[in-house]
């Protein structure tokens, strides 16, 4: 079982083995927040239970755009700090187009984090396959600290949603998740997604929302 | 002090509630109260009754406040105007301000403002009910709430206060000790791994002697210790349901 550590909570006398969530001081290794202690010989970290998204460089996000301005979009990313999404980062554009006729305000798109400086300014790019506006489908809104779970071993959880119920999934690591198909369907995936995040840290995960969604698919195949 | 003949706080070795002079008023923690707040904690300290709400890391508005290299952490301390007997006027007044600017400070010591650059860590503290010793009330709270937030931070905040009264030094002053008694200071500690670190606030209104204030820190260092494990008990109680079933 893994414990639960509060911030402060001493880990480790080498500070070799610091993971993430961890801060060294004084050769000792400490929990940085409140978390669960994932611990081996050879590293030491914690798992937040808890927490705000954190930009980092490679992640795919889903965002807002809030702004249009004359050489990119503002993009709301659910996180402390805002996105810029740049013109010349957008494959959409046209020469013959101005901003706001590719991108609007309050229009959902799939990008990707390219660069984050030391200030926090963070880039995006749609320059990928995974990205585009999205204009049809539901977002879920989730606890960013949850994603990993939803995402499951090695994309375990994501494969069965797609296999299961045959919709298109996108996990942004902000803690948006977009879902797009049959309406019962996506319903359904909304429904297991929401009993991921409450039983995130309990075993067998994937095999109970397995049968869930086969239990649920099933009633409405009788109707 | 004039009328220190006519009352008595200490009869029989014992205080006017019956504690003793080590003792702390029973402690009640919530966590997690609010569901809007990214963190949150409702606590008792004797007849204090407080809620605190954290929010962020978030955007800091309005944008001039913002600091390119830290986190600015904001601590609002507030008194409902039914929170005392008489009616207190609402709103920030010379008191309220300057214990928000001195908890506020108190836990800039811990939280690790520079991960979070350009962003605001926001702790809005309201008192209920007041009795005595709320603003250390208010710090152990705000503690709590912050690790429910999930923001970083190198340990935790406990904070109590110790009374000078009859010539006695008392830990965790109620409303009668702080009013007739000679001294009263509030402390606050920076704890880790159940060790105290540092002195996060330390203020004193009234007199004491230096052998009297040495004393004091002793009482206060284990009033604190004391507290900090219901703190974290309570932390944990809040997470330990939800990971009661998981096995690895």
């Amino acid at each position: 079982m893994r414990s639960i550590v509060l911030p402060g909570d001493l880990l480790a006398t080498n500070p070799k083995v610091a993971g993430s969530g961890t801060y060294v001081e004084g050769g000792k290794v400490y929990a940085k927040f409140l978390g669960l202690l994932d611990k081996t010989d050879t590293s030491v970290r914690v798992i937040p239970l808890r927490g705000k998204y954190i930009p980092s460089i490679g992640d795919v996000v889903i965002g807002i755009v809030r702004e249009v301005t004359a050489n990119g979009w503002v993009v709301d990313i659910n996180s402390p700090y805002q996105g810029f999404l740049p013109l010349s980062e957008n494959p959409n554009v046209r020469p013959n187009k101005k901003p706001n006729e590719v991108l609007e305000i309050d229009d959902i798109i799939i990008a990707k984090v390219t660069n984050i400086d030391p200030k926090m300014k963070v880039t995006l790019t749609m320059k990928d396959k995974m990205c585009r506006a999205v204009r049809f489908g539901r977002v879920i809104a989730i606890n960013p600290a949850r994603v990993p779970r939803v995402i499951g071993k090695k994309g375990s959880m994501i494969k069965m949603f797609k296999t299961e119920l045959g919709v298109q999934i996108v996990v942004g690591k902000n803690g948006l998740i977009w879902a797009s198909g049959d309406r019962r369907k996506v319903n359904i995936v909304e429904e297991a997604i929401y009993i991921i995040e409450e039983e995130a840290h309990t075993e067998g995960l994937t095999d109970r929302i397995t049968e869930f969604v086969r239990k649920r698919k099933g009633e409405f195949d009788e109707q | 002090m004039s009328n220190k003949d006519e009352v008595r706080l200490i009869v029989d070795g014992k205080r006017l509630d019956g504690r003793a002079f080590d003792e702390l008023r029973p402690i009640k923690i919530k966590v997690g109260v609010l569901k809007r707040a990214d963190g949150s904690c409702y606590l008792e300290m004797g007849k204090n009754k407080v809620v605190v709400a954290v929010y962020g890391p978030r955007e800091v508005h309005p944008r001039h406040l913002q600091d390119p290299v830290k986190a600015v952490v904001r601590y609002r301390y507030n008194m409902a105007p039914f929170s005392v007997e008489e009616r207190k006027r609402p709103g920030p007044d010379r008191r309220s301000v300057e214990i928000s600017k001195v908890s506020r400070e108190a836990l800039e010591a811990i939280v690790m403002k520079e991960l979070f650059p350009r962003s605001g860590i926001d702790v809005f503290v309201e008192v209920l009910q007041a009795d005595a010793g709320s603003r250390t009330a208010c710090l152990n709270a705000a503690s709590v709430a912050l690790v429910d937030a999930g923001v970083p931070m190198k340990g935790m905040i406990s904070s109590v206060a110790v009374a000078k009264v009859d010539g006695e030094l008392v830990l965790d002053p109620m409303k009668e000790e702080d009013f007739y008694g000679e001294a009263d200071m509030p402390f606050a500690f920076f704890i880790r791994n159940d060790r105290i670190e540092s002195i996060a606030l330390l203020q004193m209104d009234g007199r004491v002697t230096k052998d009297e204030f040495i004393k004091a820190v002793k009482m206060a260092k284990d009033g604190a210790m004391r507290i900090y494990k219901m703190q974290k008990e309570a932390i944990k109680s809040k997470y330990v349901v939800e990971s009661e079933e998981e096995v690895d």
